[in-house]
Protein backbone atom coordinates (compact mmCIF):
# COMPACT_ATOMS: atom_id res chain seq x y z
CA UNK A 1 0.00 0.00 0.00
CA UNK A 2 2.48 2.79 0.91
CA UNK A 3 4.43 1.42 -1.75
CA UNK A 4 2.37 1.70 -4.36
CA UNK A 5 1.62 5.48 -2.93
CA UNK A 6 5.41 5.93 -3.12
CA UNK A 7 5.54 4.76 -6.54
CA UNK A 8 2.82 6.76 -7.66
CA UNK A 9 4.51 10.51 -6.10
CA UNK A 10 7.80 9.40 -7.27
CA UNK A 11 6.92 9.39 -10.76
CA UNK A 12 7.98 12.15 -12.56
CA UNK A 13 4.75 13.03 -14.13
CA UNK A 14 3.36 13.33 -10.50
CA UNK A 15 6.32 14.39 -9.02
CA UNK A 16 6.20 17.91 -11.83
CA UNK A 17 2.76 18.68 -10.68
CA UNK A 18 2.95 18.16 -6.49
CA UNK A 19 6.22 19.90 -6.22
CA UNK A 20 4.89 22.74 -8.71
CA UNK A 21 1.78 22.99 -5.94
CA UNK A 22 4.24 22.90 -3.06
CA UNK A 23 6.61 25.82 -4.75
CA UNK A 24 5.01 29.14 -2.67
CA UNK A 25 4.98 27.11 0.43
CA UNK A 26 8.82 26.07 -0.03
CA UNK A 27 9.55 29.27 -0.98
CA UNK A 28 7.61 31.53 1.92
CA UNK A 29 8.96 29.26 4.42
CA UNK A 30 12.78 29.46 3.25
CA UNK A 31 12.57 33.56 3.20
CA UNK A 32 10.86 33.41 6.82
CA UNK A 33 13.43 31.05 8.00
CA UNK A 34 16.24 33.12 6.94
CA UNK A 35 14.84 36.59 7.44
CA UNK A 36 14.22 35.24 11.38
CA UNK A 37 17.19 33.27 11.25
CA UNK A 38 19.70 36.69 10.20
CA UNK A 39 17.77 38.56 12.54
CA UNK A 40 18.90 36.28 15.77
CA UNK A 41 22.49 35.73 14.23
CA UNK A 42 23.20 39.41 13.36
CA UNK A 43 21.32 41.32 16.48
CA UNK A 44 20.05 39.37 19.03
CA UNK A 45 23.02 37.13 19.38
CA UNK A 46 25.70 38.80 21.79
CA UNK A 47 29.46 39.20 20.30
CA UNK A 48 31.10 36.25 21.01
CA UNK A 49 33.80 36.89 24.26
CA UNK A 50 36.88 36.15 22.09
CA UNK A 51 36.25 36.31 18.62
CA UNK A 52 34.23 39.68 19.34
CA UNK A 53 31.74 40.25 16.12
CA UNK A 54 33.74 38.14 13.52
CA UNK A 55 32.07 35.17 15.11
CA UNK A 56 29.14 36.04 13.58
CA UNK A 57 30.01 34.50 10.34
CA UNK A 58 29.60 30.93 11.50
CA UNK A 59 25.91 31.31 11.21
CA UNK A 60 26.54 31.41 6.73
CA UNK A 61 29.82 28.97 7.41
CA UNK A 62 28.48 26.08 9.55
CA UNK A 63 25.15 25.48 7.75
CA UNK A 64 26.98 25.65 4.64
CA UNK A 65 29.35 23.04 5.44
CA UNK A 66 26.69 20.63 7.27
CA UNK A 67 24.96 21.23 3.88
CA UNK A 68 27.86 19.95 1.53
CA UNK A 69 28.16 16.68 3.37
CA UNK A 70 24.12 16.57 3.76
CA UNK A 71 23.89 16.81 -0.42
CA UNK A 72 26.47 14.63 -0.78
CA UNK A 73 24.10 12.09 1.09
CA UNK A 74 21.22 13.35 -0.66
CA UNK A 75 22.70 12.45 -4.13
CA UNK A 76 24.35 9.12 -3.25
CA UNK A 77 21.27 7.86 -1.42
CA UNK A 78 19.23 8.96 -4.48
CA UNK A 79 21.41 7.67 -7.15
CA UNK A 80 21.73 4.00 -5.16
CA UNK A 81 17.55 4.51 -5.29
CA UNK A 82 17.97 4.97 -9.42
CA UNK A 83 19.93 2.54 -9.56
CA UNK A 84 18.85 -0.32 -7.18
CA UNK A 85 15.40 0.11 -7.69
CA UNK A 86 15.60 2.36 -11.14
CA UNK A 87 13.50 4.83 -9.88
CA UNK A 88 13.82 8.12 -12.44
CA UNK A 89 13.30 10.17 -10.00
CA UNK A 90 16.56 9.25 -7.67
CA UNK A 91 18.75 9.87 -10.96
CA UNK A 92 16.73 13.35 -11.51
CA UNK A 93 17.88 14.12 -8.06
CA UNK A 94 21.19 13.00 -8.21
CA UNK A 95 21.95 14.85 -11.00
CA UNK A 96 20.16 18.05 -10.15
CA UNK A 97 21.99 18.35 -6.69
CA UNK A 98 25.55 18.26 -7.73
CA UNK A 99 25.71 21.55 -8.37
CA UNK A 100 23.75 22.53 -5.54
CA UNK A 101 26.36 20.43 -2.96
CA UNK A 102 29.19 22.08 -5.18
CA UNK A 103 28.31 25.70 -4.23
CA UNK A 104 27.61 24.88 -0.88
CA UNK A 105 30.94 23.60 -0.45
CA UNK A 106 32.96 25.89 -2.49
CA UNK A 107 30.64 28.55 -0.12
CA UNK A 108 31.95 26.67 2.78
CA UNK A 109 35.30 27.22 1.83
CA UNK A 110 35.51 30.37 1.04
CA UNK A 111 33.60 31.76 4.39
CA UNK A 112 35.66 29.55 5.95
CA UNK A 113 38.90 31.80 4.31
CA UNK A 114 37.59 34.73 5.50
CA UNK A 115 37.07 33.86 8.76
CA UNK A 116 40.52 32.34 9.09
CA UNK A 117 42.03 35.10 8.14
CA UNK A 118 40.93 37.33 11.48
CA UNK A 119 41.19 34.26 13.67
CA UNK A 120 44.23 32.51 12.34
CA UNK A 121 45.99 35.23 10.45
CA UNK A 122 45.88 33.44 7.16
CA UNK A 123 43.29 32.74 4.91
CA UNK A 124 43.92 29.22 3.83
CA UNK A 125 45.72 26.77 6.52
CA UNK A 126 46.15 22.89 5.82
CA UNK A 127 44.32 22.22 8.53
CA UNK A 128 42.24 18.77 8.45
CA UNK A 129 38.51 20.12 8.01
CA UNK A 130 39.62 22.21 5.46
CA UNK A 131 41.49 20.18 3.72
CA UNK A 132 38.87 17.34 3.60
CA UNK A 133 35.97 20.14 2.33
CA UNK A 134 38.46 20.83 -0.55
CA UNK A 135 38.72 17.29 -1.45
CA UNK A 136 35.14 16.63 -1.07
CA UNK A 137 34.72 19.71 -3.52
CA UNK A 138 37.08 17.81 -5.71
CA UNK A 139 34.31 15.00 -5.49
CA UNK A 140 31.54 16.98 -6.85
CA UNK A 141 33.53 18.73 -9.78
CA UNK A 142 34.64 14.62 -10.25
CA UNK A 143 30.97 13.82 -10.59
CA UNK A 144 29.65 16.90 -12.44
CA UNK A 145 32.26 16.40 -15.20
CA UNK A 146 31.62 12.72 -15.50
CA UNK A 147 27.73 14.24 -16.22
CA UNK A 148 29.26 16.19 -18.55
CA UNK A 149 31.12 14.19 -20.60
CA UNK A 150 28.31 10.66 -20.88
CA UNK A 151 25.22 12.29 -23.67
CA UNK A 152 22.63 9.41 -22.29
CA UNK A 153 21.09 10.44 -19.14
CA UNK A 154 19.79 8.03 -18.18
CA UNK A 155 23.82 6.18 -18.32
CA UNK A 156 25.11 8.91 -17.05
CA UNK A 157 22.91 9.17 -13.83
CA UNK A 158 23.72 5.86 -13.36
CA UNK A 159 27.56 6.09 -13.91
CA UNK A 160 27.32 8.83 -11.17
CA UNK A 161 25.29 7.03 -8.68
CA UNK A 162 28.14 4.49 -8.88
CA UNK A 163 30.41 7.23 -8.50
CA UNK A 164 28.81 8.72 -5.39
CA UNK A 165 28.55 6.14 -3.96
CA UNK A 166 32.20 5.15 -3.84
CA UNK A 167 32.57 8.30 -2.77
CA UNK A 168 30.29 8.08 0.36
CA UNK A 169 32.61 4.72 1.31
CA UNK A 170 35.59 7.44 0.22
CA UNK A 171 34.22 10.14 2.56
CA UNK A 172 34.68 8.96 6.41
CA UNK A 173 38.30 7.45 5.38
CA UNK A 174 39.49 10.29 3.78
CA UNK A 175 38.07 12.72 6.54
CA UNK A 176 40.00 10.51 9.28
CA UNK A 177 42.96 10.09 7.60
CA UNK A 178 43.00 14.07 6.82
CA UNK A 179 42.32 14.59 10.77
CA UNK A 180 45.20 12.43 11.53
CA UNK A 181 47.64 14.21 9.04
CA UNK A 182 47.16 17.20 10.10
CA UNK A 183 44.31 19.61 12.33
CA UNK A 184 44.20 23.27 14.02
CA UNK A 185 40.63 23.92 13.42
CA UNK A 186 38.37 24.65 16.09
CA UNK A 187 36.79 21.66 17.93
CA UNK A 188 33.12 20.62 16.93
CA UNK A 189 30.68 23.22 18.68
CA UNK A 190 27.16 21.84 18.09
CA UNK A 191 28.05 18.03 17.42
CA UNK A 192 27.45 17.21 21.54
CA UNK A 193 24.41 18.37 21.81
CA UNK A 194 23.57 17.25 25.92
CA UNK A 195 26.42 20.06 26.42
CA UNK A 196 26.83 21.88 23.61
CA UNK A 197 29.89 24.72 23.97
CA UNK A 198 27.67 27.54 22.87
CA UNK A 199 25.39 29.52 24.47
CA UNK A 200 21.69 28.89 23.61
CA UNK A 201 21.41 32.42 22.32
CA UNK A 202 24.24 31.89 20.04
CA UNK A 203 22.77 28.08 19.03
CA UNK A 204 19.06 29.25 17.92
CA UNK A 205 20.02 31.38 15.06
CA UNK A 206 22.40 28.83 14.56
CA UNK A 207 19.77 26.58 13.68
CA UNK A 208 17.55 28.18 12.41
CA UNK A 209 20.10 29.13 9.33
CA UNK A 210 20.71 25.63 9.07
CA UNK A 211 16.86 25.10 8.52
CA UNK A 212 17.01 28.14 6.49
CA UNK A 213 19.56 26.56 4.22
CA UNK A 214 17.70 23.22 3.63
CA UNK A 215 14.96 24.80 2.81
CA UNK A 216 16.63 26.72 0.38
CA UNK A 217 18.48 23.63 -0.87
CA UNK A 218 15.05 21.42 -1.11
CA UNK A 219 13.19 24.62 -2.94
CA UNK A 220 16.38 24.67 -5.58
CA UNK A 221 16.46 20.88 -5.88
CA UNK A 222 13.12 20.80 -6.81
CA UNK A 223 12.97 23.60 -9.28
CA UNK A 224 16.53 21.97 -10.73
CA UNK A 225 14.60 18.55 -10.38
CA UNK A 226 11.83 19.75 -12.76
CA UNK A 227 14.04 21.11 -15.38
CA UNK A 228 15.38 18.21 -15.85
CA UNK A 229 12.17 15.67 -15.86
CA UNK A 230 11.57 18.09 -18.69
CA UNK A 231 14.25 17.12 -20.74
CA UNK A 232 14.04 13.58 -19.72
CA UNK A 233 10.65 12.63 -20.77
CA UNK A 234 10.64 15.28 -23.57
CA UNK A 235 9.06 12.82 -25.81
CA UNK A 236 5.96 11.63 -23.55
CA UNK A 237 2.51 12.99 -24.20
CA UNK A 238 2.47 14.40 -20.58
CA UNK A 239 5.14 16.89 -21.09
CA UNK A 240 3.67 17.63 -24.72
CA UNK A 241 0.07 18.40 -23.02
CA UNK A 242 2.11 20.18 -21.19
CA UNK A 243 3.83 22.67 -23.36
CA UNK A 244 0.99 23.06 -25.22
CA UNK A 245 -1.14 24.38 -22.72
CA UNK A 246 1.57 26.50 -21.43
CA UNK A 247 1.66 27.64 -25.46
CA UNK A 248 -2.11 28.26 -25.30
CA UNK A 249 -1.49 30.83 -22.08
CA UNK B 1 38.16 -19.66 -11.32
CA UNK B 2 39.40 -20.99 -14.48
CA UNK B 3 37.57 -17.99 -16.51
CA UNK B 4 39.66 -15.93 -14.52
CA UNK B 5 42.71 -17.88 -14.93
CA UNK B 6 42.70 -17.50 -18.47
CA UNK B 7 41.84 -14.03 -18.10
CA UNK B 8 44.62 -13.14 -16.03
CA UNK B 9 47.40 -15.49 -18.13
CA UNK B 10 45.97 -13.59 -21.52
CA UNK B 11 46.18 -10.15 -20.20
CA UNK B 12 49.95 -10.66 -18.79
CA UNK B 13 50.78 -11.73 -22.19
CA UNK B 14 49.24 -8.85 -23.83
CA UNK B 15 51.08 -6.67 -21.38
CA UNK B 16 54.26 -8.72 -22.43
CA UNK B 17 53.48 -8.16 -26.13
CA UNK B 18 53.11 -4.28 -25.85
CA UNK B 19 56.12 -3.68 -24.01
CA UNK B 20 55.94 0.01 -25.03
CA UNK B 21 52.67 0.34 -22.69
CA UNK B 22 55.25 -1.31 -19.72
CA UNK B 23 58.09 1.09 -20.03
CA UNK B 24 56.38 4.50 -21.14
CA UNK B 25 54.92 4.94 -17.26
CA UNK B 26 58.17 4.25 -15.65
CA UNK B 27 60.43 6.60 -18.17
CA UNK B 28 57.96 8.93 -16.93
CA UNK B 29 58.09 8.51 -13.79
CA UNK B 30 61.70 9.29 -13.70
CA UNK B 31 60.80 12.80 -15.65
CA UNK B 32 58.68 13.09 -12.85
CA UNK B 33 61.64 13.01 -10.40
CA UNK B 34 64.08 14.49 -13.01
CA UNK B 35 61.34 17.77 -13.10
CA UNK B 36 61.71 18.03 -8.88
CA UNK B 37 64.83 17.83 -8.52
CA UNK B 38 65.51 20.77 -10.59
CA UNK B 39 62.72 23.13 -9.26
CA UNK B 40 63.82 22.28 -5.94
CA UNK B 41 67.37 23.07 -6.79
CA UNK B 42 71.17 22.12 -6.44
CA UNK B 43 70.55 21.96 -2.48
CA UNK B 44 70.99 18.12 -1.44
CA UNK B 45 69.14 18.70 1.75
CA UNK B 46 66.50 20.23 0.68
CA UNK B 47 65.81 17.73 -2.27
CA UNK B 48 66.62 14.88 0.58
CA UNK B 49 63.49 15.62 2.41
CA UNK B 50 60.95 16.21 0.17
CA UNK B 51 62.13 13.52 -2.02
CA UNK B 52 59.98 10.66 -0.43
CA UNK B 53 56.91 12.57 -0.65
CA UNK B 54 58.06 13.15 -4.60
CA UNK B 55 58.43 9.59 -5.21
CA UNK B 56 54.89 9.10 -3.90
CA UNK B 57 53.19 11.73 -6.20
CA UNK B 58 55.17 10.76 -9.21
CA UNK B 59 53.99 6.80 -8.53
CA UNK B 60 50.24 8.44 -8.16
CA UNK B 61 50.74 10.27 -11.53
CA UNK B 62 52.14 7.26 -13.37
CA UNK B 63 49.72 5.05 -12.00
CA UNK B 64 46.94 7.49 -13.14
CA UNK B 65 48.02 7.71 -16.47
CA UNK B 66 48.50 3.95 -17.27
CA UNK B 67 44.69 3.00 -16.07
CA UNK B 68 44.08 3.44 -19.45
CA UNK B 69 45.64 0.43 -20.09
CA UNK B 70 43.08 -1.98 -17.99
CA UNK B 71 40.27 -1.86 -20.27
CA UNK B 72 40.46 0.77 -22.88
CA UNK B 73 42.33 -1.88 -25.50
CA UNK B 74 39.83 -4.78 -24.85
CA UNK B 75 37.06 -1.88 -24.92
CA UNK B 76 38.32 -1.07 -28.48
CA UNK B 77 38.11 -4.29 -30.00
CA UNK B 78 35.28 -6.40 -28.00
CA UNK B 79 36.99 -8.51 -25.80
CA UNK B 80 35.58 -6.59 -23.07
CA UNK B 81 31.62 -7.53 -24.38
CA UNK B 82 32.89 -10.85 -24.63
CA UNK B 83 33.67 -10.60 -21.16
CA UNK B 84 30.54 -9.34 -19.85
CA UNK B 85 28.76 -12.16 -22.00
CA UNK B 86 30.49 -15.02 -20.44
CA UNK B 87 28.72 -17.31 -17.59
CA UNK B 88 31.20 -16.81 -15.28
CA UNK B 89 30.76 -14.35 -12.76
CA UNK B 90 32.07 -10.84 -13.51
CA UNK B 91 33.49 -9.25 -10.34
CA UNK B 92 35.97 -12.33 -10.82
CA UNK B 93 37.03 -11.62 -14.17
CA UNK B 94 37.22 -7.74 -13.65
CA UNK B 95 39.45 -9.01 -9.92
CA UNK B 96 41.76 -11.07 -12.47
CA UNK B 97 42.45 -8.26 -14.68
CA UNK B 98 42.91 -5.90 -12.12
CA UNK B 99 45.79 -8.61 -10.88
CA UNK B 100 47.13 -8.80 -14.30
CA UNK B 101 47.41 -4.55 -14.14
CA UNK B 102 49.09 -4.44 -10.82
CA UNK B 103 51.66 -7.01 -11.84
CA UNK B 104 52.57 -5.86 -15.21
CA UNK B 105 52.81 -2.03 -14.45
CA UNK B 106 53.21 -1.39 -10.14
CA UNK B 107 55.53 -4.16 -9.65
CA UNK B 108 58.03 -2.25 -12.01
CA UNK B 109 57.31 0.65 -11.05
CA UNK B 110 58.03 -0.62 -7.24
CA UNK B 111 61.34 -1.61 -8.28
CA UNK B 112 62.33 1.23 -9.89
CA UNK B 113 61.17 3.54 -7.42
CA UNK B 114 63.64 2.15 -4.81
CA UNK B 115 65.94 1.89 -6.99
CA UNK B 116 65.90 5.27 -7.78
CA UNK B 117 65.66 6.44 -4.06
CA UNK B 118 68.50 4.88 -3.47
CA UNK B 119 70.72 6.34 -6.02
CA UNK B 120 69.50 9.20 -5.00
CA UNK B 121 70.96 9.14 -1.85
CA UNK B 122 67.93 8.65 0.62
CA UNK B 123 68.47 6.59 3.80
CA UNK B 124 68.44 2.69 3.38
CA UNK B 125 65.65 2.96 6.13
CA UNK B 126 63.66 5.56 4.64
CA UNK B 127 64.10 3.50 1.24
CA UNK B 128 62.78 0.21 3.68
CA UNK B 129 59.62 2.13 4.51
CA UNK B 130 59.17 3.47 0.54
CA UNK B 131 59.33 0.13 -0.78
CA UNK B 132 56.87 -1.21 2.01
CA UNK B 133 54.65 1.06 1.91
CA UNK B 134 54.03 1.20 -1.92
CA UNK B 135 53.95 -2.71 -1.89
CA UNK B 136 50.90 -2.45 0.32
CA UNK B 137 49.97 1.13 -1.34
CA UNK B 138 50.05 -0.04 -5.20
CA UNK B 139 47.31 -2.61 -5.23
CA UNK B 140 44.92 -0.28 -3.49
CA UNK B 141 45.49 2.50 -6.80
CA UNK B 142 45.12 -0.26 -9.15
CA UNK B 143 41.84 -1.31 -7.48
CA UNK B 144 39.90 2.24 -7.11
CA UNK B 145 41.38 2.97 -10.28
CA UNK B 146 39.80 0.14 -11.55
CA UNK B 147 36.49 1.93 -11.20
CA UNK B 148 37.13 5.17 -12.25
CA UNK B 149 38.69 3.24 -15.66
CA UNK B 150 35.73 1.36 -15.95
CA UNK B 151 33.35 4.32 -15.51
CA UNK B 152 35.07 6.28 -17.83
CA UNK B 153 36.45 3.48 -20.53
CA UNK B 154 35.87 4.72 -23.79
CA UNK B 155 34.30 8.36 -23.12
CA UNK B 156 35.91 11.16 -25.32
CA UNK B 157 38.18 12.95 -23.03
CA UNK B 158 38.47 10.02 -20.61
CA UNK B 159 41.88 10.19 -19.64
CA UNK B 160 41.63 13.61 -17.86
CA UNK B 161 38.50 12.86 -16.54
CA UNK B 162 39.70 10.03 -15.34
CA UNK B 163 42.66 11.57 -13.61
CA UNK B 164 40.06 13.98 -12.41
CA UNK B 165 37.47 11.23 -10.66
CA UNK B 166 40.74 9.19 -9.24
CA UNK B 167 42.55 11.61 -7.87
CA UNK B 168 40.18 12.69 -4.80
CA UNK B 169 40.30 9.32 -3.86
CA UNK B 170 44.06 8.65 -3.91
CA UNK B 171 44.15 10.79 -1.32
CA UNK B 172 44.01 8.84 1.77
CA UNK B 173 46.89 6.20 -0.05
CA UNK B 174 48.85 9.28 -0.40
CA UNK B 175 48.56 10.78 3.24
CA UNK B 176 49.25 7.27 5.07
CA UNK B 177 52.22 6.23 2.87
CA UNK B 178 54.25 9.78 3.08
CA UNK B 179 53.42 9.71 6.42
CA UNK B 180 55.26 6.32 6.72
CA UNK B 181 57.63 7.41 4.81
CA UNK B 182 58.28 10.77 6.41
CA UNK B 183 57.86 9.04 9.90
CA UNK B 184 61.07 6.61 8.78
CA UNK B 185 63.29 9.68 8.02
CA UNK B 186 62.91 10.70 11.59
CA UNK B 187 63.22 7.22 12.65
CA UNK B 188 59.37 7.26 14.50
CA UNK B 189 58.05 3.82 14.22
CA UNK B 190 55.68 3.34 10.95
CA UNK B 191 53.33 0.32 12.02
CA UNK B 192 50.48 2.51 12.42
CA UNK B 193 50.92 3.68 8.90
CA UNK B 194 51.49 0.28 7.80
CA UNK B 195 48.18 -1.51 8.94
CA UNK B 196 45.94 1.27 8.05
CA UNK B 197 47.65 0.64 4.08
CA UNK B 198 46.96 -3.23 4.96
CA UNK B 199 43.12 -2.45 5.81
CA UNK B 200 42.53 -0.34 3.03
CA UNK B 201 44.17 -2.94 0.77
CA UNK B 202 41.93 -5.34 1.95
CA UNK B 203 39.11 -3.08 1.66
CA UNK B 204 39.42 -2.57 -1.56
CA UNK B 205 40.72 -5.65 -2.71
CA UNK B 206 36.70 -7.04 -1.30
CA UNK B 207 34.75 -3.94 -2.97
CA UNK B 208 36.70 -2.53 -5.83
CA UNK B 209 35.67 -5.32 -8.30
CA UNK B 210 32.46 -5.85 -7.37
CA UNK B 211 31.81 -1.89 -8.50
CA UNK B 212 34.25 -1.95 -11.38
CA UNK B 213 32.12 -4.60 -12.99
CA UNK B 214 28.63 -3.07 -12.08
CA UNK B 215 30.76 -0.47 -13.82
CA UNK B 216 31.36 -1.91 -16.86
CA UNK B 217 27.76 -3.13 -17.32
CA UNK B 218 26.30 0.27 -17.23
CA UNK B 219 28.80 1.58 -19.73
CA UNK B 220 28.44 -1.04 -21.97
CA UNK B 221 25.08 -2.52 -21.16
Amino acid sequence: MILTRFHKYASPKYFYSWSLKLRPWLATACVLLFVSGLVGALFLAPADYQQGESFRIIYVHVPAAWMSLFIYMVMAASGALGLIWRIKLGDVMARASAPLGAWFTFLALVTGSLWGKPMWGTYWVWDARLTSELILLFLYLGYIALQGAIEDRRIAARTGAILALVGTVNIPIIHYSVEWWNTLHQGPTVSKLDVPSIDTTMLVPLLIMSLAYTCYFITILFTRARCEILEFERNTSWVKERALQMEAV
Amino acid sequence: MNAAKAVLLRDLKRYLRRRQDLFQPLVFFVIVITLLALAVGPDAQIFATVAPAGVWVAVLLATTINLDAMFLSDYQDGTLEQLLLSPAALPGLVAAKIFAHWLATACPQIVIATFVATVLGIESQVVAALGATLLLGSPILSLVGAIASALTVGLRGGAMLQALIILPLYMPTLIFGSAAVHNAALELPIGAELYFLAGLAVMSASLAPVGAAAALKIRLG
